[in-house]
């Protein structure tokens, strides 16, 4: 298959998770549509490292999974401590990140 | 065979990112980002990223969701309404623009690569020596920076979720076990170290010999 059907593929999935962050109000689903973003992009990098024949691509995508782990972590947490203090889990209601 | 795969896999990775932001249910939408994960663990195979795949796997369909898994059960379904018929109609709108422009810009590039295959195969590519070799001399500085901001986020997500007393309402049952008192010469932990004594008499005795033996005042512990 030719590199640009991979790069389409890449593009539909992070558009898809674009539509779904902004369409969408419950905190965790915007967290998996983030996600859907990421992993677009990385499929575009691990494309392009083909393309190129090298593996720098690939270590940058390992990276990208590395950064997305961590904002996962803390994303998580934050949805946790919401929930602990009884907050609405709704990102619309959460207009402000006061103490 | 290669196209085959490549189409099912492609088709398999888009229908579980619609249905990621398609599904109610937030614990649907995780079970549809695994589905997600695997097909394009196989796009990753087609393109010869043997290592990031495995990776791609291990870590995110297996560790990084079965986080989501226990966070979605523990906080449940939350909100379940939709957003505002602003966002509701220009998002997706905003969405399909973005693909076509994206589309656009890539495949009418002038980058002779797009339209072939890739680079010729060479032996090892993509392989865990490969990576590993990468990762320990040329991006060196970058590893050693991912793992810090790892050790980071890890900290700082059991700070941020951690129980925190005084934050939810205060429980009848909490104050009065703590308020309340043993009896007396009951083997406490105050008693041994001579803070709370008995009975009223042995008062001054108890204390004097526990601050003689211990050679310090009253105050000291």
């Amino acid at each position: 298959m030719a590199i640009g059907w991979y790069l389409t593929v890449s593009a539909i999935v992070f558009c898809i998770g674009a539509g779904g962050v902004l369409t969408r109000r419950n905190p965790l689903v915007v967290l998996l549509c983030l996600e859907l973003m990421l992993n677009g992009a990385n499929l575009a990098l691990v494309a392009f490292s083909r393309m190129w024949g090298g593996e720098d691509g690939q270590v940058f995508a390992l990276i990208v999974m590395v950064i997305a782990a961590c904002e996962v972590t803390v994303g998580l947490g934050l949805i946790v401590a919401i929930y602990r203090r009884r907050l609405p889990v709704d990102v619309d209601e959460l207009g402000e990140l006061q103490g | 065979m290669s196209a085959v795969i490549f189409f099912i896999a492609a088709i398999g990775a888009i229908t579980g990112a619609i249905g990621v932001v398609a599904m109610r249910n937030p614990f649907y939408s995780v079970l549809m980002l695994i589905v997600h994960l695997v097909c394009l663990a196989a796009l990753y195979m087609l393109l010869r990223a043997e290592f990031v795949a495995a990776a791609q796997v291990v870590v995110y369909a297996g560790a990084v969701m079965v986080l989501y898994l226990f966070v979605v059960a523990y906080v449940g379904g939350g909100a379940q309404h939709a957003s505002g018929p602003v966002l509701r109609v220009l998002g997706p709108l905003f969405a399909l623009a973005l693909a076509v422009e994206l589309c656009i810009a890539m495949l009418g590039s002038a980058l002779a690569g797009i339209g072939g295959k890739g680079h010729a195969y060479v032996l090892g590519f993509g392989t865990p020596r490969e990576i590993g070799r990468l990762f320990l001399t040329t991006y060196l500085f970058p590893f050693e920076i991912a793992s810090i901001v790892l050790l980071v986020a890890a900290v700082g997500a059991v700070v941020l979720a951690r129980r925190r007393r005084g934050l939810e309402g205060r429980r009848e049952g909490e104050e009065i076990s703590v308020r309340m008192t043993r009896p007396s010469w009951t083997g406490t932990l105050a008693e041994a170290t001579g803070i709370r004594v008995g009975p009223a008499e042995d008062t001054e005795l108890v204390v004097s010999d526990r601050s003689r033996e211990s050679g310090e005042g009253e105050g000291g512990w």
